[in-house]
């Protein structure tokens, strides 16, 4: 009894401080990102281009998860995260040792530094070298740190994880009804199901697509949500999360495919043999585009929303008026109201047409 | 475009498959099956729930539609009884008047065949005793008034005419 009692209150603790963790979160980051930006403004001269370098580095993945920083004194509030290098071996250090690029890193006599966001491979000095078009021709080691995105990824799907296997086992305690908030959760799930995988499946041929479909639309959705929180990270608007994701979707789509969706790409039936000859390549070329147009929207919506996002934030320090400011974060909110919207739209219409590509991949021969 | 493969990451791309399948495939195994089996179960139990609740509901009809049959089977039953009853009980009746008709008309039948044959013999009877009456009166006249011819014939045209008249 008591024993029960004692989990019970700890559950119920659990939960609450979970929340007023998030809560505290999101007010810090609120205030300090905000204070973080006055700072600088009094430090810089030039608050346009400090604005959008700012924009330009958060859309960028990072090799420490920093919070705020702090120009005027040079500080970075936030945690180093691990770097794994491959050049001729494994190299892991930790991210502290760039110190925000400012300084060499050097590991087993090989030196590193960031520029950029990216790792070039230099000398002792850090000298990097730039050719004509002001890139940098420094060799790059091959890069698997656990960058800001990674981090996030994992985040998420460890949240994703603890969230459908507590679903999962609601049902088993509650007679086959969820608690808590699996009623939140259910219908969603529920929705993915009913909206997403058997209008565009099939009834006979959609199970077998549901984690997929369930995963991807649940991971999208909650990284775009991610990014709208003030942590500053763009998981879905980076090219090589998007290019995953869809190259998944290639890669199911094709290798579940029926010989009926195949004979409709290289042997469409009903038209003319010359015409067959014509389409095939066509055709071919879907394959790849469909999951291409999948890569380049999801990247392109989430990354236009967070720049028009930031930029109008960014307005407010540029306008600096008791009428601008106000206006421009008025502007901020309606938008900010309307990218969660969209982050739940993208991940909708992501898992939508995935489902809609397996679908095809599946149809039966109706001729 | 350029910005794009330069953005691209192959670090990055690399968790994000290594993460993203080994989340599908721990979703599969510890979420979505058991979430998809259970909420299936459950609409499989709503769906014969409802539909055993339609049967109940038909059986019931159908248990009152017989109920409703076999009581009028057994009320056009008795009604059929009672009439047979009812034609039995007339006939009876009938059949007991006709008996006892025919047994009546027999009795006087018989009655008045008697009283006839009894009438034929006290007739006969009488005719014999005025017979020998007669004879006895005729011999007793014949007796007296053989004396005196005219008294003789006048009591015989008498007598005779009374005889006829009787």
């Amino acid at each position: 009894m008591h024993r029960n009692l004692g989990t019970e209150i700890l559950g119920v603790m659990q939960k609450r401080t979970v929340v007023k963790i998030l809560l505290i979160f999101t007010l810090v980051f609120t205030t300090s990102n905000l204070f973080a930006k006055e700072t600088k403004e009094e430090g810089s001269g030039d608050l346009k281009t400090e604005i959008k370098e700012f924009i330009d580095h958060h859309l960028q993945d990072s090799h420490d998860f920093t919070l705020f920083s702090d120009k005027a004194t040079h500080k970075h509030y936030g945690f180093p995260l691990p770097v794994i290098l491959w050049d001729n071996g494994l190299k892991v250090f930790s991210s502290s040792k760039f110190h925000h690029g400012e300084t060499v890193a050097e590991v087993d006599g090989n030196y590193y530094k960031l520029y950029h966001s990216k790792i070039y491979k230099t000398d002792a000095e850090g000298t990097i070298n730039y050719d004509e078009d002001h890139h940098a021709t420094n060799a790059k080691p091959l890069d698997f740190s656990i960058t800001k995105n990674v981090v996030s990824m994992f985040l998420i799907g460890l949240l994703m994880f603890f969230m459908f296997r507590g679903l999962a086992k609601s049902y088993k305690k509650n007679n086959g009804i969820p608690t808590g908030v699996g009623r939140f959760l259910e219908p969603l799930v529920v929705f993915v199901r009913d909206e997403i995988a058997i209008p565009n499946i099939g009834e006979k041929k959609y199970k077998r697509y549901m984690s997929f479909l369930l995963t991807i639309f649940f991971f999208i959705w909650l990284l775009n949500l991610l990014g709208m929180t003030p942590l500053g990270v763009n998981v879905t608007g980076n090219i090589a999360v998007t290019f995953a994701l869809a190259l998944l979707v290639f890669l199911i789509t094709n290798l579940t495919a029926n010989k009926n969706y195949w004979g409709h790409i290289f042997w469409m039936p009903g038209v003319p043999t010359f015409m067959k000859i014509v389409l095939a390549p066509i055709e071919l070329l879907g394959i790849f585009i469909k999951p291409f147009s999948l890569m380049i929207r999801l990247y392109a919506n989430m990354t236009a929303g967070h720049v028009v996002l930031m930029s109008i934030v960014g307005l407010m320090f540029i306008f600096k008026s008791w009428i601008g400011s106000p206006l421009s974060f008025g502007l901020a909110f309606a938008l900010s109201i309307l990218e969660l919207l969209v982050a739940a739209l993208q991940a909708y219409i992501f898992t939508m047409l995935s489902a809609l590509y397996f679908g095809m991949a599946n149809e039966e021969a109706h001729h | 475009m350029e910005k794009l493969i330069n953005d691209f990451s192959f670090g990055l791309f690399f968790w994000q498959i290594l993460l993203f399948v080994g989340l599908v495939l721990l979703l599969r195994k510890y979420a979505w099956k058991p979430i998809l089996e259970a909420i299936n179960n459950r609409e499989a139990g709503i769906k014969d729930a409802l539909e055993s609740a339609e049967a109940a509901r038909k059986e019931m009809q159908n248990l009152q539609a017989d109920n409703e049959r076999i009581l009028n089977e057994a009320r056009a039953e008795r009604d059929a009884m009672l009439k047979e009853a009812r034609q039995l009980k007339e006939n009876m009746i009938t059949d007991a008047k006709t008996e006892a008709q025919a047994e009546a008309d027999k009795i006087v039948a018989q009655a008045q065949a008697t009283i006839a044959s009894e009438k034929k013999a006290a007739i006969a009877d009488l005719k014999n005793q005025v017979a020998g009456l007669s004879v006895e009166i005729a011999e007793k006249v014949v007796r007296k008034e053989l004396s005196d011819k005219k008294n003789q014939l006048e009591l015989v045209d008498s007598m005779l005419g009374d005889v006829t008249l009787n």
